[in-house]
């Protein structure tokens, strides 16, 4: 297979890509044949011939490797019997997990816990991954530009997760900003950054946080980022504080279940006040102002509010409130482009923002795709399910968890009875979300 | 050192065949496109195509019955779950019914270790 050099050197054109195809089958046979003979399963001839490539149903370009647009390439190619050709644009190198990342500011993960390599799952899959950055899409000719070179599609998944916002508060755009103050909100150095803020900041100090107004990325996570930050506090510098500036009316999910945290596991630790949306900050000094006071911090961490990724904003897509895209959800299809499909956190559903919501509409979308490139009719009725750990100790965590059908009338998904949250946090849901992010994890990248 | 070098290429190798195998199948039923997504999405729990990685019941190649009657069970609050109860009730019978055949149908496999790894200077 072309390593991400070759293709990013290359304009993955019709014509070229042909040439392409020749030269990744006869590199990719070769490799094959030498595991098995080396394996010593199968007799190599008869088994490579049927696991040669065979992409005559076309081309799916996917822009995004996060869970969204990585678990829709990998089931692409496995549902279409490889009859797909799929090739992914991701600018990053390597895949940092969002779920999980509160615990590096708890102290109880590394960020390195939370790194991973595409490596197995362009491997076992046999996806084409281009590691370049989108500079325009051209609806017209199904064509993506990147800084590097170009390619065209048959069909297009736009999987770009979020875009921060920053017209109410323009001087946090900077990335010197941002180094003073993090959103830490994509996992990655920001997360590693505020970390150390706060190990650095001496004890009785005050942590501030900002929550924009829904919908964001991950509902419950700046309440489960409050409760990681408290865990630290209380262990290692009880006379800090945390104060929660929330521009939300209330807790907008499991608010029982942190309300009695906040309440009482971290009484004293963290100071939560509702309505209380930014209209200013002052780098320099790590001062904010609401409608109503002034509050300076040690530690300021502002999560911005945020809209579908640039890539959906390039093509246009993001129609609602011109921030998310409004989607078939039968197919994932853009109501505004043909052949183009929006998955993940850019997708306006109404639902979670969350991975495991990410990676079931890149499984629906996959399932749809593999049937109408094939010329067959996709699942009338999808239905896919939810589950989202919330840690608020280094050991203990609670879920929120539905199950989501598609309501032929309202043609949405709405939510299926049975759905809730837990009792109380425990140690035996910790080991549950730990199993649910290795899962993910390998479903999303092996 | 050898014996896990060859461990590796026979599970590679068994998976890529599984995987990316290229046989034309006949045209999947409706039902059998439901199942296929709605079992997909277990996946962020069970692995896929119901091979997990740890710390979670492994439903590839699990009797078809014994899934039945245990999903029956949460679904009526007989067996209390995490978050079972909440899936087992969210779905049908005939969903049920249809994931056990599907999760029987898959072949236990010994999936490939993902690895963490040392977060690049360069990413954001």
């Amino acid at each position: 297979m072309l390593n991400n050099e070759q293709l990013s050197n290359v304009n993955l054109t019709q014509s070229a890509s042909e040439i392409n195809h020749t030269r990744r089958e006869i590199i990719k046979v070769s490799g094959l044949a030498t595991a098995l003979v080396a394996s010593g399963l199968l007799s190599a001839c008869a088994n490579v011939k049927n696991a040669n490539p065979n992409v005559s149903q076309g081309r799916v370009v996917i822009v995004g490797g996060g869970y969204a647009g990585a678990v829709a390439a990998k089931y692409i190619r496995m549902w279409s019997r490889g009859a797909i050709e799929t090739i992914v644009i991701e600018k990053s190198t390597q895949f940092v997990s969002c779920p999980v990342s509160n615990l590096v500011l708890g102290g109880s993960k590394s960020i390195n816990d939370l790194t991973f390599g595409y490596d197995l799952v362009k491997k076992n899959h046999e996806i084409q991954w281009v590691q370049d950055e989108v500079t325009s899409i051209d609806l017209a000719t199904q064509k993506v530009l990147m800084k590097r070179g170009e390619v065209t599609y048959d069909r297009l998944i736009i999987a770009p997760g979020i875009d921060f916002i920053y017209d109410t508060l323009p001087n946090l755009a900077s990335v010197e900003a941002q180094e003073k103050i993090p959103h830490a909100w994509k996992a990655g150095w920001q997360t590693v950054n505020l970390r150390k803020q706060l190990e650095a900041m001496p004890d009785g100090g005050v942590f501030v946080m900002s929550i924009p107004k829904a919908p964001y990325r991950c509902p419950p996570g700046p309440y489960e980022r409050a409760a990681q930050v408290a865990y630290y506090f209380k262990n290692h510098k009880p006379k800090s504080k945390a104060i929660v500036l929330d521009a939300n009316a209330e807790i907008i999910s499991k608010k029982g279940l942190f309300t009695k945290v906040f309440n009482e596991t971290y009484a004293g630790l963290i100071d939560y006040r509702p309505n209380s949306s930014l209209v200013e900050v002052d780098i320099v000094s790590k001062t904010v102002k609401t409608e109503f006071e002034t509050v300076k911090s040690n530690v300021l961490n502002i999560i911005p509010p945020q809209r579908a990724g640039k890539p959906a904003q390039m093509a246009g897509l993001n129609n609602i409130d011109k921030r998310w895209c409004e989607v078939d959800f039968l197919t994932y299809e853009s109501k505004l482009a043909h052949n183009v499909h929006v998955i993940g956190d850019s997708v306006s559903a109404g639902l979670p923002k969350s991975a495991h919501i990410a990676t079931s509409q890149a499984k629906i979308c996959a399932n749809a795709i593999v049937q109408l490139m094939a010329g067959l009719q996709v699942d009338q009725a999808p239905v896919f399910a939810n589950t989202c750990y919330s840690y608020v100790t280094d050991l203990s965590a609670m879920h929120v968890a539905n199950v989501y059908r598609y309501d032929a009338a309202k043609k949405i998904m709405v939510s299926a009875e049975g759905g809730g949250v837990s009792d109380r946090p425990s140690e035996q849901e910790g080991l549950a979300a730990l199993a649910w992010a290795q899962n993910i994890w390998a479903d999303t990248l092996t | 050192m050898k014996a896990s070098l060859l461990g590796f290429l026979i599970g590679a190798t068994l998976l890529n065949v599984l995987y990316v195998q290229h046989v034309f199948a006949e045209p999947l039923s409706q039902s059998e496109l439901h199942t296929r997504s709605l079992a997909a999405s277990c996946a962020a729990c069970h692995g896929t195509q119901g091979n997990a990685v740890g710390g979670v019941f492994k439903l590839a190649g699990l009797e078809s019955a014994y899934f039945v009657t245990q999903m029956q069970a949460f679904k009526s609050g007989e067996r209390k779950g995490t978050v079972m109860h909440r899936h087992a009730i969210g779905l049908t019978d005939d969903e049920i019914a249809n994931l056990a055949q599907y999760f029987a149908q898959q072949i236990p496999l010994k999936m490939p270790i993902l690895h963490s790894q040392t977060l690049s200077k360069i990413h954001d």
